[in-house]
């Protein structure tokens, strides 16, 4: 493990890159979690939660994560955040190796990576007035505001569309959509550049979610603020994403940007995926071309050899079971890791999204 | 089983004292007195449901749709909650009956599969044993007969190798195959009624996928009537027969499903089709929400529960800040409760909403 050698005071993003430049890129990116067993608690295995991501961000842009649980996207999350330490691989922010970073290190960094919770119940102190919370990067990273710490929490609160006489409240005294207005409130203080959010609406009712979407979608036009968005509801990735990677077992096997991505997805599992959301249309009702996915996601204690989705894919060949399919740029902008790759240059596509668009 | 519904007149006095459908809930009210003040989680609400036919109920939570599926299948602590009303199931009171009726009812006539399946098993007994209690209850066979038809309900459900697996526990199954397990459990006596609550809500869209085909399926088979109860338009639109929008402890919308998708009435339902982003619809720049949050169930507001967050509520005049709407007929059996009037109604759908959806 090297540590690399850089003055711990140094003013973070002196040099920042503008807006359409990468912020954040991740090279071969990996995270086993050991399993000890026994006495002496030898290493009998590894959960091979992250299994060599390489992907950028770039300034200004919503790169979403998707895939289903297991597939490794909250690892990644808190790798890029640097609450997990990676096994191996390279996580650069601003032309800066974090990777390694040590926690003391990290903490200026804090200010410019924050992270936005799934569970607006879990992620707020209960015993913390909501003051308190919103404040407590102001307290902890010793910066100083203008008109005191008060007043900055007043304003965030107001800017995330709570009213500033919430401050001295209880985070028990609000709703689902609300507490998750607190924790965005607490994600902004510092004006970070990246945002990584885990699953930010999930928890909350149909009509909350979307307040709360329209709520990032105005904050990162406001901020210039970047995303990475953890979420597993593709209808919501389709409408806050640029880009989106699809995750499979610990690996990406497509990234592309949104119309790419939905239109012509090129992965057999992106494929299957698209056509499991159940669309609310009830003409579609009882005649829907679905693609079954036989069985569940398998183990990332021992996944499967060379492609790991071969053993659900309806397209899968003995190749598939022995040589692993590289991520190639397969049209611009557009890569996936298969080796019979679906909507070809050519080829009619067959998602939700491209066949309503065609219709219209 | 006696078909209630025929012309005589005996069948008349049968209807009114028995219940017309099969499932026919009138005017069932849930409250649960508390500190502080009566939460009203469910406040008067009538459905009916004929056998082979799926009823999706709809809503944000705290809307009332798991309190009615509850007190349908008896399942609230009597004395802690206050239940009116009446449910007929095939004929039969549930709400008069006693616990001990209700309990014998349930597994045989009705059955239930709850959101979440690692707290709805129990931990210590193994999925097969768990199945063959329920089906040795309602039939009276040996424990190698019930184990055997345990096995053969694993099977029906997709479960791979189910004579292993049927000593497996909960713990060794993943959240999908769990689900399978209690979809298993609760079909091992053919229920008439099932009660599905949030089936699919903890599931991966594509075990999702499965979950919905396998219930389809079995109610074809099985000519069992369904409630589906979820928070996803676009589950109840694949499975749901009719819906049932609730809001604030009331259904505010029933009809059809092209009803409700096509030709939506109520204001908050159109709030529920705009806020949902539409994977088969040309991107929107922006969701519309509505605004506000859901009520408290304490102090649900004057009138029309949802006046507070209604677009629309100043066009009646003050009357939905004053007067509760009932649902009423506007045609073919689609009910909605609101007071604004028909024209203003369908003004609003066909120049407002309708091409921002």
């Amino acid at each position: 493990m090297t540590i690399e050698e850089i003055d711990p005071t140094a003013v973070p993003g002196v040099e920042a890159p503008a807006i359409g430049e990468e912020l954040l890129s991740v090279d071969g990116l990996v995270k086993h979690f050991p399993i000890r067993k026994g006495l002496l608690q030898r290493q009998t295995g590894a959960v091979q939660a992250v299994d060599g991501l390489t992907f950028n961000v770039t300034r200004g842009e919503t790169l979403s994560l998707v895939g289903e649980s297991g597939c490794g996207k909250t690892t990644t999350g808190r790798l890029l955040t640097r609450l997990l330490e990676p096994t191996a691989g390279k996580i650069v922010f601003e032309g800066r190796d974090i990777s390694h970073l040590s926690e003391g290190k990290m903490r200026p960094l804090r200010r410019d990576v924050q992270m936005i919770f799934q569970d607006p119940y879990g992620s707020l102190n209960p015993r913390h007035t909501v003051g308190k919370i919103v404040g407590a990067p102001y307290r902890l990273q010793n910066v100083k505001t203008e008109h005191g710490v008060k007043r900055a929490v007043q304003e965030l609160l107001e800017l995330v569309g709570l009213s500033p006489e919430h401050y001295n409240r209880y985070p028990h005294e609000f709703s689902g959509g609300q507490r998750q207005r607190i924790g965005i409130a607490r994600t902004l203080a510092l004006r970070p550049k990246l945002i990584v959010a885990d699953e930010p609406v999930s928890a909350l009712d149909v009509s909350i979610q979307a307040q709360v979407v329209n709520l990032l979608e105005d904050l990162q036009n406001e901020f210039d603020l970047t995303y990475v968005m953890i979420a597993h509801d593709l209808s919501v990735v389709r409408h806050v994403s640029d880009r989106v990677a699809v995750m499979y077992l610990g690996k990406i096997v497509e990234i592309a940007d949104r119309v790419g991505l939905y239109e012509t997805p090129m992965h057999p599992y992106t494929v299957a995926l698209l056509s499991a959301v159940p669309v609310p249309d009830t003409k579609r009702k009882g005649n829907v071309k679905r693609i079954r996915l036989e069985g569940d996601v398998p183990s990332p204690i021992n996944p499967p050899p060379a492609c790991r989705f071969h053993t659900r894919c309806w397209k899968a060949q003995d190749i598939c079971k022995t040589v692993e399919p590289p991520l190639l740029q397969l049209a611009p902008g557009h890569q996936a890791a298969c080796h019979f790759p679906e909507n070809q240059a050519g080829e009619v596509s067959t998602t939700p999204a491209a066949t309503n668009q065609a219709g219209n | 089983m006696t078909e209630p519904a025929d012309n005589t007149v005996q069948g008349t006095v049968q209807r009114i004292e028995r219940g017309e459908a099969f499932l026919d809930v009138r005017d069932l009210k849930v409250h649960f007195p508390t500190d502080d003040g009566v939460v009203k989680s469910v406040d008067g609400i009538s459905f009916q449901l004929e056998r082979g036919k799926t009823l999706g109920i709809v809503g944000e939570s705290g809307s009332g749709k798991s309190v009615t599926s509850l007190s349908i299948m008896g399942l609230h602590k009597r004395g802690v909650a206050k239940i009116s009303g009446q449910i007929f199931l095939d004929g039969q009171d549930l709400v008069s009956s006693t616990p001990e009726e209700v309990r014998l009812l349930r597994g045989k006539r009705m059955a239930m599969i709850f959101q979440d399946p690692l707290s709805a098993m129990h931990p210590f007994y193994t999925v097969g044993t768990q199945i063959v209690e329920a089906y040795r209850v309602h039939n009276k066979v040996s424990k190698q007969v019930a184990r055997k038809h345990a096995i053969e309900m694993l099977d029906r459900v997709g479960i791979p190798q189910p004579d292993k697996r049927v000593d497996a526990y909960p713990h060794q199954f993943s959240g999908g195959m769990r689900q399978r397990a209690m979809i298993a459990m609760a079909l091992s006596c053919d229920p008439d009624l099932l009660i599905a609550d949030e089936p699919t809500t903890a599931l991966d869209v594509t075990v999702q996928a499965q979950i919905l085909d396998l219930i389809r399926d079995l109610q074809r088979e099985f000519n069992s009537a369904v409630i589906i109860i979820t928070h996803d338009l676009g589950v109840v639109a694949e499975l749901a027969d009719d819906i049932q929008v609730m809001y604030g402890g009331r259904a505010i919308e029933y009809g059809t499903a092209e009803d409700i998708f096509d030709n939506p009435q109520h204001p908050y339902t159109w709030g529920l089709l705009g806020s949902m982003p539409r994977i088969d619809r040309e991107r929107t720049e922006r969701l519309i929400p509505i605004k506000g949050t859901p009520p408290s169930l304490i102090n649900v507001p004057k009138g029309c529960a949802f006046n507070p967050r209604c677009n629309y509520a100043h066009l009646n005049g003050g009357a939905s800040e004053t007067e509760r709407p009932e649902l009423l007929d506007i045609g073919a059996g689609h009910k909605v409760a609101c007071h604004l009037s028909p024209k203003e109604r369908q003004h609003a759908w066909e120049t407002d909403i309708k091409p921002k959806l």
